[in-house]
């Protein structure tokens, strides 16, 4: 046996645009072992509800990950309308899912930007985040924000999109699919692309369910689940399948993803066809006095939310099981034998979220 | 600040931020903001870097990397704090594991606020940094002579 060596990595490197540390423990070129830590940007913030009165808390879990701003957000406007027994009006629902899958969008391509940049196909990267910005300039007109939103309210959402920014929102993604089937045909059909990803990583399904994987991870790994079919929102009204893998490896993950890319596009046009007239909003009032389990497709996967509330201003619980925290164990679990030039794209193929994480 | 004199490197390391802000800086250096075009370059080797952007505020576990960080970058450098977390807080001041902001840690030249803030926004505080950085230079340089001179 050869010698073993201990390599740290991160918390700053050069790939992690976010500070996660993972010892790795060499056997020559070998990893044998990852033992990851956390803590860097723990902030604490599921505390903060005793310190925001639960109107003004929407704002600030918004802000556990700038990615998935808006699903947070609405995740906890959710929670805390089903714990005061609030039905908020059909248009609001389907505003949320056109936000919802236009967050999806924006995450899988800033993700595949990175992905292209940890193995070193610098244009491609951005031509991934060149593509990013066409629908952040959309956030921007729908909602007023590029990254943080604030457009949930407990009650529905704050802002309203007319039919003319519907239908040309709809245009615009039309001719975006277009140049990302040009895009994303790199990653699936690139000879170099593919000899990085094909074979590396390779999470079996027995190991995505023992390691409880979620989102993209499991799904590669053939798994068919997706929070989304619980018909939260308006996913109830919208027809879709879910999307497997099969190779359980870097390059299903990827492929997953991209035609997760190519479902939301499909998913908005439906909702954009559905979506009825009427107000965005209703008025709630007292305080929410009970508890509520909320669970929501991020894009990296399954969020789990619980809000408890005992009748005052201030909630008593909050918490939040964020998916990149689910994956960390699937991630320890590929590392295991890779080759120690792998780790990056590794750690990156589960789409780590610090942020969420830590929160 | 006339004109850039050289090309600055940035080093950009996430504090404890919600990465709202980190991908507005990495935003910054794609096509559409295009930092490149002045010659700044993302570099992940603090050794390399003349502007070190922070985003997100400093708590225990970070302010030591932080500092490190710091240290690591050769002299004379420019500290930007990103985002109104890495000037004082922001939101999660009030966090129990949040000390403050990123002047907690290091001496700060350069506070961008917004919550993100903007491309638009950290461009020109890079931009404002240019011009520190070239004050600091001069000082460098100056003291550097005297010390030649006395030795
Ligand atoms: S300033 Fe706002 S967007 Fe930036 S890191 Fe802090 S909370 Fe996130």
């Amino acid at each position: 046996m050869s010698k073993r060596s201990i390599v740290p990595f991160g918390p700053q490197h050069p790939v992690l645009p976010e500070p996660i540390h993972l010892d790795l423990v060499l056997e020559d070129e070998k990893v044998v072992e990852a033992i990851p830590s956390i803590g860097f940007i723990h902030r604490g913030l599921e505390k903060l509800v005793d310190k925001r009165n639960y109107k003004d808390y929407l704002y600030v879990i918004e802000r556990i990950c700038g990615i998935c701003s808006f699903m947070h957000g609405m995740g906890y406007a959710e929670g805390i309308e089903r714990i005061m027994d609030v039905e908020i009006p059909d248009r609001a629902k389907y505003l949320r899912t056109i936000w919802c899958e236009m967050s999806r969008l924006h995450s899988h391509l800033l993700w595949l930007g990175l992905l292209a940049d940890a193995f070193g196909f610098e244009s491609l990267f951005m031509h991934c985040w060149r593509m990013r910005e066409t629908i952040l300039d959309m956030f921007e007109a729908s909602t007023g924000g590029r990254v943080i939103f604030s457009v949930n309210k407990i009650g529905g959402v704050l802002k309203d999109m007319d039919s003319a920014m519907l239908k040309s929102f709809v245009e615009m993604f039309d001719k975006m699919e277009e140049e990302v089937k040009t895009l994303t045909n790199v990653f699936l059909k690139d000879y170099t692309v593919g000899s990085r990803l094909r074979g590396v990583g390779i999470l079996t399904k027995e190991d995505a369910i023992l390691n409880g994987a979620v989102g993209p991870m499991m799904r590669a790994a053939g798994i068919e689940q997706d929070t989304r079919k619980l018909g939260y929102a308006a996913y109830g009204d919208l027809d879709f399948d879910i999307i497997t893998g099969k190779d359980c490896d870097s390059f299903a993950r990827c492929e997953v993803r991209i035609n997760e890319i190519f479902q939301s596009f499909n998913i908005i046009r439906q909702a954009v066809d559905k979506i009825p007239q009427g107000p965005v909003s209703v008025d709630v009032k007292g305080n929410p006095n009970g508890e509520a389990f909320v669970r929501l497709e991020q894009p990296r996967g399954e969020a789990v939310f619980y809000f408890r509330g005992d009748g005052t201003e201030h909630l008593n619980r909050a918490r939040v099981r964020t998916p990149t925290f689910a994956n960390i164990p699937s991630l320890v679990k590929i590392l295991e034998g890779c080759d120690y030039a792998d780790v990056p794209i590794l750690v990156l193929t589960i789409d780590p979220c610090v942020s969420c994480t830590e929160r | 600040m006339a004109k850039i004199t050289k090309s600055p490197w940035l080093l950009h390391y996430d504090g404890s931020s919600c990465n709202g802000c980190d991908i507005e800086v990495l935003a910054c250096l794609t096509p559409v903001y295009d930092v490149e075009r002045f010659g700044i370059i993302n570099t992940g080797n603090p050794k390399h870097a003349d502007i070190f952007l922070v985003t997100g505020g400093i708590n225990e576990k970070n302010k030591a990397v932080v500092k490190q960080l710091y240290d690591q970058m050769p002299e004379p450098k420019v500290v930007v704090a990103v985002g109104i977390c890495a000037c004082n807080g922001g939101v999660f001041k009030d966090a129990y594991n949040i000390i403050g902001g990123v002047d907690k840690a290091i001496p700060v030249d350069v506070y961008v606020p917004g919550c993100a803030a903007r491309p638009e926004a950290i461009i020109d505080g890079v931009v404002k940094a240019l011009g520190v950085l070239d004050e600091k230079q001069k000082a460098f340089k100056a003291a550097k002579k005297q010390k030649g001179e006395n030795k």
